[in-house]
């Protein structure tokens, strides 16, 4: 049987989600051997239109970037969105709240016409995406999941359960106990509660849970003394496309 | 019959972002010679505006997935001075051990997996996995170690949790950064076998010098990365809240990054920068690497950077390994940042593996952002590589498109540039 052809591509993002592949390290090499990475600029010179699976980074954040989307969406027989910026806008979204003229003139000065942006999306704003990879940056055991699960055929389990869970089950000390808040209670699990292991708190990179529970998250929030302001500004770090930020 | 060579490389890979090249040459003149950064721009400083003090450092991070700890760093040290919040010895050690954790990672993944390729002359490391296959599971072991060490200090490997403003969030074992020194004092023989097998084709490094200028950090006490005072090798030091003097930005129309020149048309920041600024404060063993490549001070390569990485990646290897005998040494404790929210402005500098770094913030008595700047390494070098470019072309224009397509792109790859890095904003 022919390998699965697999190619990478990246928009407006930090790059870190690729990296987070190369990371896999001696399990890349495993990787490898059961598909042909036909187009990965950020490690490769080869390079192929010709590909199954594209697994794509980065938001959208101007018009002439929807083209190339397109383009990979046309040849891609299953396009994974990969990391935040990709599957929510994530970080990218933070200038959205800012009138995108100021926000030209602002970095560009007299300049700015020169240079092209609109406000940022996820790739699903765009074109259809069959799958997303969260966070920021992706686990790179997930993305070996993933990978597993496309190769069997399968359709990859993305979980809908809130990072509380996970933390629980790190037995963690709840972080609003600590007197800091946290967007565990809404945001969606498969991380591992990372960030509160490490001794910090939920940023919501994995985006919301199906059907959160916003308005009762609000009320724990303000319960512990943060602002209206300051509650829509931990719903906007990541979630800054979504209607809750708004 | 006109004779003419044209060279378009739309997005040059194995490099970080999103650059061009241009090269038209016509009956032996070059005609057009140009290095193009067409990066998506993202607009971090206007994405900084009213954020809180605690979450500058988590979004600047997201500048770039290779350089998050370089960011992170540099983010907290601005926000710290700012403030007026001081930092224990402890959590100046780690961090200037999280430091080389970053360069390690950054310099072997370049040189392993980017740099490697264009010496053994293939298109990419995959071939090599069969080729080449212990070379690259030596790549790969370096690769996890330094990884691994940032996961220890930072927490994570990209975009670390564990330092915050005024110190950490959790604190290595002494067990388990016992463990991690006998493993970075193990690696010295991957290291070396590295080091010869860049030797062996250091041949394929095409002999180029312009003089130019460099800058980096420099102090009289270390070879200076986490910390120091702006130097130049043009002569003068300057403290680093007088940037600006040096970065002098300016835009150009084929770029969505910002170009920077001082005293010259351009300069040169990364690793060559600062070995020709701090060669005398590299450790012994770096210097021997160093020998092996006649690699002095100042050396104008710019294809030496890779080298120069080569070297740090030594040098950080040997001063992890004193300062965690210096932290065991003073056994490590759990240390709560301590200080008070104000307002004010401040401005810090790292070295990060790509250059100097700049991040410049001003915040209000509630503790948001109103006012941030950040200067990346990669836009310092924007300039040099142009620069280099038209010094370079006209001396191998006679070689066929092919072979000037592959040393051209050889040359913007010698610096690492971290492009998408590189696209950012200035408050104008």
């Amino acid at each position: 049987m022919e390998k699965p052809r697999v190619a990478f591509f990246d928009f407006a993002s930090c790059e870190g989600c690729q990296l987070q592949v190369i990371n896999l390290e001696e399990d890349l090499l495993k990787v490898l051997e059961a598909v042909d990475v036909v187009t990965f600029r950020e490690a490769m010179k080869e390079h192929s239109d010709n590909y199954d699976i594209a697994f794509v980074e980065g938001a959208i954040t101007r018009k002439s970037d929807e083209e190339r989307l397109k383009g990979i969406r046309a040849n891609a027989g299953v396009l994974v969105a990969l990391g935040s910026c990709a599957t929510l806008g994530g970080i990218t979204c933070l200038k959205n709240f800012h009138d995108q003229e100021y926000v030209r003139k602002l970095v560009y000065g007299d300049k700015a016409s020169h240079y092209e942006t609109y406000p940022s999306r996820p790739l699903n704003a765009v074109v259809p995406v069959d799958f997303k990879i969260h966070g920021c940056p992706i686990n790179r055991d997930e993305f070996a999941m993933v990978v597993k699960a496309l190769l069997l055929g399968k359709n990859p389990e993305i979980n809908n359960f809130p990072v509380c869970v996970e933390c629980k089950m790190a037995e963690n000390i709840c972080v609003f106990e600590k007197g800091m808040t946290c967007m565990g209670p809404v945001t969606r699990a498969g991380c591992g509660a990372c960030c509160v292991t490490e001794g910090s708190f939920c940023w919501g990179c994995r985006g919301l849970v199906d059907d959160p529970n916003a308005d009762s998250q609000r009320e724990v929030l303000a319960t512990h003394g943060l602002s209206v302001q300051d509650i829509l500004g931990s719903f906007r770090l990541y979630t800054g496309f979504s209607e809750v930020a708004k | 019959m006109s004779n003419e060579k044209i060279i378009k490389v739309n997005h040059i890979t194995r490099v970080e972002g999103h650059g061009n090249i241009n090269i038209k040459i016509r009956d032996g003149r070059v005609e057009e010679c140009q290095w193009q950064v067409v990066e998506a721009p993202r607009f971090f400083e206007a994405m900084l505006r009213g954020r809180k003090w605690y979450e500058l450092a988590h979004i600047t991070s997201r500048i770039c997935g290779i350089c998050s700890i370089g960011h992170t760093l540099t983010s907290l040290k601005a926000t710290e001075a700012a403030m007026g919040v001081t930092l224990t010895g402890q959590t100046e050690k780690l961090r200037r051990l999280l430091v080389h954790a970053e360069n390690l990672q950054s310099h072997i993944l370049h040189l392993g997996y980017l740099v490697l390729p264009d010496l053994l002359r293939v298109p990419s490391v995959v071939p090599l996995v069969s080729t080449h296959k212990d070379q690259v599971l030596l790549v790969v072991r370096l690769h996890r170690m330094a990884n691994e060490m940032s996961d220890l200090i930072g927490g994570r490997t990209i975009h670390p949790q564990r330092p915050v403003v005024g110190g950490f969030t959790k604190w290595p074992a002494a067990e388990e950064l016992e463990t991690l020194r006998t493993r970075l004092a193990d690696s010295m023989p991957d290291v070396e076998a590295l080091a010869s097998l860049i030797k062996d084709l250091a041949g394929n490094l095409p002999d180029f010098s312009r003089e130019t200028e460099y800058i980096a950090l420099t102090s009289a006490d270390e070879y200076a990365l986490y910390d120091g005072d702006i130097a130049s090798t043009d002569g003068g030091s300057w403290p680093v809240d007088n940037y600006k003097e040096i970065t002098n930005e300016y835009l150009v129309p084929h770029s969505t990054a910002k170009f920077t020149r001082h005293k010259r048309d351009s300069y040169m920041v990364g690793a060559l920068a600062r070995l020709n600024l701090n060669y005398d404060h590299l450790t012994p063993k770096a210097r021997g690497v160093a020998e092996t490549f006649q690699l002095r001070p100042i050396n104008y390569n710019p294809f030496m950077n890779n080298i120069a990485q080569l070297v740090e990646v030594v040098h950080s290897i040997d001063d992890s390994i004193r300062l965690i005998d210096d932290l065991l040494g003073n056994g490590i404790k759990d240390e709560k940042p301590s200080f008070s929210i104000r307002a004010g402005r401040g401005v810090a500098s790292v070295e990060v593996p790509r250059g100097i770094l700049f991040h410049e913030y001003e915040y209000n008595s509630n503790g948001e952002c109103v006012w941030a700047n950040c200067i990346i390494p990669t836009n310092q070098n924007h300039a040099n590589i142009q620069k280099d470019m038209e010094a370079f072309v006209p001396q191998i224009k006679n070689h066929s498109e092919e072979e000037i397509e592959l040393m051209v792109e050889m040359l913007v790859r010698a610096y690492d540039p971290c492009i998408s890095c590189s696209t950012h904003c200035i408050f104008l």
